[in-house]
C-alpha cells in the first residue's frame, strides 16, 4: 500500500492530471519516472509509469503507449554511459521501446526496472522501502536517492531552532514565569529612584536655594524612598539572576541528556559518517553555550527591552516633545545595527569555520603524534597549524574592525543624545515650559538606556552564535534511528538459532553493495566468511546484528523475519567479537559483566576462565578489580580480545559474531585465543569473518563472498579442488607467509 | 568442590602446596580475585609459574589451619595501606607530593597526576603513587573534614 500513496504523491503535479485520466479503476500507481531526453539526446519532457498491472510511457508528443503485465519473455533494463542513459524494453527478438535520461535520473530508472522486474514476475511486495542513507542511516524512500535528513542542507532558519528549545523549558515552566515576573519587578523598581529625583529637585531642593523653602524634613523622606526602592531592586535582582540560571542550567541538563540518550540509539551508520570530537563538541560545547545564553543573554535582554520599553513610556508621558528629542537617536542606532548584523553574522561564522579547522589539525596531529614523529614531520605539523591559527587570526581581526568602530560610535551617540537632550531641554527650561526636576530625570533615564544599547548589540551576536548551537543539537534530535521498532514484537520462548538470508540486498546511497544474498545456517553451525576487501562481509554482519536492516529481502531466525523482533531483545542474543575490542573504564569484572550487569562474581570468573583469561587477570595487582580503559591498566591486544570473548560468553548468545577477532594479534596470541574461541562457539550458530583463512579451520562451511555475491560455498579443500576464488585467496596468503618467510 | 590440598612453609619460607597424592608445589602464592570489591571471595594459589592449582570459592570455607596460613601469606604479599588523614598536599599542580597517614604510619608519596586518583565506588577511591604502591580509602565519608576538603579537588 505505502508504495502507492509514496508513488503518488512524489509523482509531479503536473503529471497528475493525465495520469489520472489514464488509469483505470483500481490500478495502483508502483513506480514513475521521467526521462528527459528525447532519441537525438536533446531535452524533452517524458514520463515513463508502471502500475500494478502495465507499463505506460508518455513522450513529448502526449501520446501514451502502454503494455499490458505481465509481458512473458519481456526484460526491461537500464544503463547509463557518460551523462546520459536509457531504459529498454526488449523482447526476445527486438527492442520495443526506449526511453533516454540524464545521469541524474539514474536512481529513479533502476527503481523503476527494479519494479518491473517484480511487478512482471507477479509478486509485487509492499515493504519496497528503499535505501538507507549512509550519513545519517534514514531510510530513503524517494526516488532521487537523496535522504531527506542529510541531503538538502537545512533550510530552517536558525532562529527558528531557539524556539524549539521551549520543549525543553516546559517542565520549569513555572520558573520560567517567575523568572520573567522578576525581571519585571527588578526592572521596574530600578525606574522608580530616577522618578523621585523630579519632585525632591522641583519640590524641595530648588525652591530651597532659592530661599522659597528652609524645611528639609521631605528631602529625607524622599532619599530613603530612594534607598529603599534601591535595596528593593537589588534584591529582586539577586532573585531574577538566581532563578534564571536555575532554569536554564535544567534546560541544558535535559538537552544534554535527550542528546546522549538520542545519539546511543542511532545506527552505527550515523556515527561511521561523524567524527567522535564533532559529537563530543555538539553535546558539551553547544549545550553550554546554549545555557549560558539562556542564562546571561536572554535574562538581559528582556531586562534591556523592558526597560527601554518603560523608560520611554514614562518620558513621554511627562513631556512628550522633549522624549521625542531623547529617543531621536534610538532609529539611528537601530539602523547602525541593523546594517551591522550581516556582516557580524557572516563573521562569526567564519570565526567558527576558522576555529574549528584549527581544532581538527589537533585532533590530527595530538593521536597521530607516533606518525607525526616517525616520519620527522613536526615542521610540518607545526607549519600546519600556524596556517589555520593565522586565519583564526585574520578572521577576528576583520571582525574586531566592525567591533571597535561600532563601541566607540555607540559611546558617541550616547553624548551627543544626552547633549542634545541638555540643549532642547534648557530652552524648554528657559521657556518655562519644564522644570529643572524634568530635565534632571531625562538624563538620568537617557543614560539608563543608552547603556542598556550596547549589551543590546551584543545580543544580536550572542543570538546568533546560540541559534547555531541550538541548530546542531537539533541536528542530532531530528534524526530518526533507522532501525524502526516493531509495534507489536514477538518474544519467541525458545531460539534454536538458524539464520536464513533471503534475496537479501542493501544499498550505501545508490551503490548497491550486496545483490541478492541466499544463504542458511543450521543451529549450531559456524561458517566463515572469506573474501577480499570490501565485498560485503562487515555489511552482512551489521545486518545480522540489525545495525541497520536490508533494503531487500530478508533476513529470518527460526523462520521469523528479525524486523519482528525488539531490538534491544533481539541483540541479546547475539555476542559480538570485534578486531579491536573496547574496555570501558571500569574493572575487569565490570567489563566482563557488560551485556548482564547482574551477572555473580561466579559466573563472571568462570567466563574469564572459559575465555583463558583468568590467569592473566589473575596476575594484575587487582586481579578482577583491576582499572581498564581509558584511565586504566593498559592490556595488551590479546588480553583485551580475550576480556571480550569472556564478556560474549558471559551472556550466553545464541548466535555469535567473529569479526577478524584474531586479526590484529600475533600468531602466540592468536592461539591463546583461538582456544578462547573454541570454547565460545560450542553449540551456538556462529559467523565469523577473517583474513587470515587458517583462523577458519573449526567452520562447518566457508561462504566466499565477491563483489557482494556469494561465489562459493564449501569446506576448505572442497574450495580448493574447485580452484575458484577460494583457491585464489588461498595461494595469495600461502605466498605471502612464504614470501615473509616465516 | 575443593580438592584435598595441604599447605605449609617450607625451611626457606616458601609456601608449599601439595594436593593428596601429588607432586608437592614449591614457592606457591594465593592471589584475590576481587581484593577491593570482595576480598573474601574468590582466592586463587597459583604455581611459581602463574599456573592456577586451586580455586576457593569463599575464603571462609577454609579449615582454620589453611585459612591461617593464607591469610599469612596474603597479608605479606598484600601492601596496601589505608589512608586515615592527609596532612598536606605540595601544590595543585602536577606532579605532587602527599604527606599522610596511614594505618602503617606516616608516609609521604609523589602523586604523578590527578588520574592515579581513581574512585572505586560511590564511598571508596584508591590512589597509586608514582612508584606504584596503592593506598586504599575505603570510607570517604567517615575521613576528617582536612582530608576530605584536599581530595574534593580531585574526586
Amino acid at each position: 500500500m505505502n508504495n502507492q500513496i509514496n508513488a503518488w504523491d512524489s509523482l509531479p503535479v503536473s503529471w497528475r492530471a493525465v495520469v489520472r485520466e489514464r488509469l483505470v479503476e483500481g490500478e495502483r500507481l508502483v513506480s514513475w519516472f521521467e526521462p528527459d531526453l528525447d532519441a537525438g539526446l536533446r531535452y524533452a519532457a517524458g514520463l515513463l509509469l508502471l502500475t500494478d498491472r502495465r507499463l505506460i510511457a508518455w513522450n513529448n508528443a502526449g501520446t501514451p503507449s502502454d503494455w499490458s503485465l505481465p509481458l512473458p519473455d519481456h526484460e526491461l533494463s537500464a544503463d547509463e554511459r557518460g551523462g546520459a542513459g536509457a531504459v529498454e524494453l526488449l523482447s526476445r527478438d527486438r527492442r520495443v521501446g526506449v526511453w533516454r535520461y540524464t545521469a541524474g535520473r539514474a536512481a529513479a530508472a533502476h527503481r523503476l526496472v527494479r519494479l518491473f522486474d517484480r511487478v512482471n514476475v507477479g509478486h509485487i511486495k509492499s515493504d519496497d522501502a528503499g535505501t538507507v542513507c549512509p550519513s545519517c542511516g534514514e531510510l530513503i524512500t524517494s526516488d532521487d536517492g537523496l535522504c531527506p535528513n542529510c541531503s538538502p542542507a537545512s533550510t530552517v532558519p536558525p532562529v527558528s531552532s531557539l524556539i524549539r528549545l521551549l520543549v525543553f523549558a516546559r517542565p520549569v515552566h513555572r520558573f520560567m514565569a517567575l523568572g520573567f515576573v522578576l525581571t519585571l519587578a527588578a526592572t521596574g523598581t530600578g525606574l522608580i529612584a530616577p522618578y523621585l529625583t523630579q519632585p525632591m529637585l522641583d519640590k524641595i531642593l530648588i525652591p530651597f536655594a532659592e530661599g522659597k523653602r528652609n524645611d528639609v524634613g521631605p528631602f529625607w523622606w524622599y532619599l530613603s524612598g530612594m534607598a529603599g526602592v534601591t535595596v528593593l531592586s537589588w534584591l529582586l535582582d539577586w532573585a531574577r539572576t538566581y532563578t534564571i540560571a536555575w532554569v536554564s542550567e535544567r534546560i541544558s541538563r535535559d538537552l544534554r541528556m535527550r542528546t546522549f540518550a538520542h545519539l546511543q540509539k542511532l545506527s552505527l551508520e550515523f556515527f561511521g559518517g561523524k567524527r567522535t570530537g564533532d559529537l563530543i563538541a555538539r553535546i558539551s560545547n553547544n549545550t553550554e553555550r546554549l545555557c549560558n545564553f539562556l542564562a546571561i543573554n536572554v535574562s538581559g535582554f528582556a531586562t534591556d527591552v523592558l526597560l527601554i520599553v518603560l523608560t520611554a513610556s514614562i518620558m513621554l508621558s511627562t513631556d512628550f516633545s522633549l522624549a521625542v528629542v531623547a529617543l531621536l537617536p534610538f532609529p539611528i542606532i537601530f539602523g547602525l545595527v541593523h546594517l551591522v548584523r550581516a556582516r557580524l553574522r557572516r563573521g562569526f561564522a567564519q570565526a567558527e569555520i576558522a576555529w574549528a579547522a584549527m581544532t581538527s589539525v589537533l585532533a590530527d596531529a595530538i593521536p597521530g603524534i607516533r606518525v607525526v614523529k616517525a616520519f620527522a614531520q613536526e615542521s610540518r605539523e607545526v607549519e600546519r597549524f600556524r596556517h589555520s591559527n593565522d586565519r583564526v587570526m585574520e578572521v577576528n581581526d576583520r571582525m574586531n574592525l566592525v567591533w571597535s568602530f561600532f563601541g566607540p560610535l555607540m559611546v558617541f551617540f550616547t553624548e551627543c543624545g544626552l547633549l542634545v537632550v541638555w540643549a532642547f531641554g534648557a530652552q524648554r527650561i528657559f521657556q518655562k515650559d519644564i522644570t529643572v526636576g524634568v530635565l534632571t530625570m531625562f538624563l538620568f533615564y537617557i543614560t539608563k538606556v543608552y547603556t542598556r544599547f550596547e549589551s543590546l548589540i551584543l545580543m544580536i551576536a550572542a543570538t546568533q552564535r546560540a541559534a547555531a548551537a541550538a541548530q546542531r543539537l537539533f541536528e542530532i534530535l531530528d534524526r530518526v534511528p533507522s532501525v524502526p521498532e516493531p509495534t507489536r514484537p514477538l518474544r519467541p520462548e525458545r531460539w534454536q538459532g538458524r539464520i536464513e538470508l533471503e534475496g537479501v540486498r542493501f544499498k550505501y546511497g545508490s551503490r548497491e553493495v550486496l545483490h541478492g544474498l541466499n544463504l542458511a545456517i543450521q543451529p549450531g553451525k559456524m561458517i566463515g566468511l572469506v573474501g577480499p576487501s570490501g565485498a560485503g562481509k562487515s555489511t552482512l554482519i551489521n545486518l545480522i546484528c540489525r545495525f541497520y536492516d536490508v533494503a531487500e529481502g530478508a533476513i529470518r531466525i527460526d523462520g521469523v523475519d528479525v524486523r519482528s523482533f525488539s531490538v534491544e531483545d533481539y541483540r541479546k542474543h547475539i555476542g559480538i567479537v570485534l578486531q579491536d575490542p573496547f574496555l570501558f573504564y571500569g574493572t575487569i569484572a565490570e567489563n566482563i559483566a557488560y551485556g548482564r550487569p547482574e551477572a555473580t562474581r561466579q559466573e563472571i570468573v568462570a567466563a574469564a576462565r572459559a575465555a583463558h583469561a583468568h590467569e592473566f587477570i589473575l596476575r594484575l595487582p587487582d586481579g578482577y578489580d583491576s582499572l581498564v580503559g581509558e584511565r586504566g591498566q593498559s592490556l595488551s591486544g590479546g588480553e583485551r580480545q580475550r576480556i571480550s570473548i569472556a564478556r560474549a560468553l558471559l551472556i550466553n548468545p545464541l548466535i555469535l559474531i567473529l569479526d577478524e577477532a584474531t586479526s590484529s594479534v600475533d600468531t602466540e596470541t592468536e592461539r591463546e585465543i583461538q582456544a578462547a574461541l573454541e570454547t565460545l562457539i560450542q553449540g551456538r550458530t556462529t559467523i565469523a569473518i577473517a583474513h587470515r583463512l587458517s583462523t577458519l579451520r573449526r567452520a562447518n562451511r566457508l561462504v566466499v563472498l565477491e563483489s557482494g555475491e556469494i561465489k562459493e560455498i564449501g569446506r576448505h579443500d572442497e574450495l580448493l579442488q574447485r580452484d575458484g576464488v577460494y583457491a585464489r585467496l588461498h595461494r595469495a596468503q600461502v605466498e605471502l607467509v612464504q614470501g615473509i618467510g616465516i | 568442590m575443593i580438592s584435598k590440598f595441604t599447605l605449609h612453609h617450607d625451611v626457606f619460607g616458601r609456601l608449599v602446596f601439595t594436593v593428596s597424592g601429588g607432586e608437592p608445589e614449591v614457592g606457591a602464592e594465593p592471589v584475590r580475585a576481587f581484593p577491593l570489591s570482595a576480598p573474601d571471595h574468590g582466592l586463587s594459589i597459583r604455581s611459581a609459574s602463574g599456573r592456577e592449582l586451586v580455586w576457593i570459592d569463599n575464603i571462609e570455607s577454609l579449615p582454620p589451619d589453611l585459612r591461617r596460613i593464607v591469610d599469612e601469606e596474603l597479608t605479606r604479599r598484600e601492601f596496601m595501606p589505608v589512608l586515615t588523614h592527609i596532612h598536606h598536599v605540595s601544590a595543585a599542580t602536577e606532579p605532587s607530593e602527599w604527606e599522610v597517614d596511614t594505618d602503617r604510619g606516616r608516609t609521604r608519596f609523589v602523586l604523578n597526576s590527578e588520574e592515579d586518583i581513581h574512585r572505586l565506588g560511590p564511598d571508596k577511591a584508591m590512589l597509586i603513587d608514582a612508584q606504584g604502591v596503592r593506598y586504599l580509602i575505603p570510607a570517604l565519608q567517615s575521613l576528617d573534614a582536612q582530608s576530605r576538603r584536599i581530595l574534593e579537588r580531585y574526586l
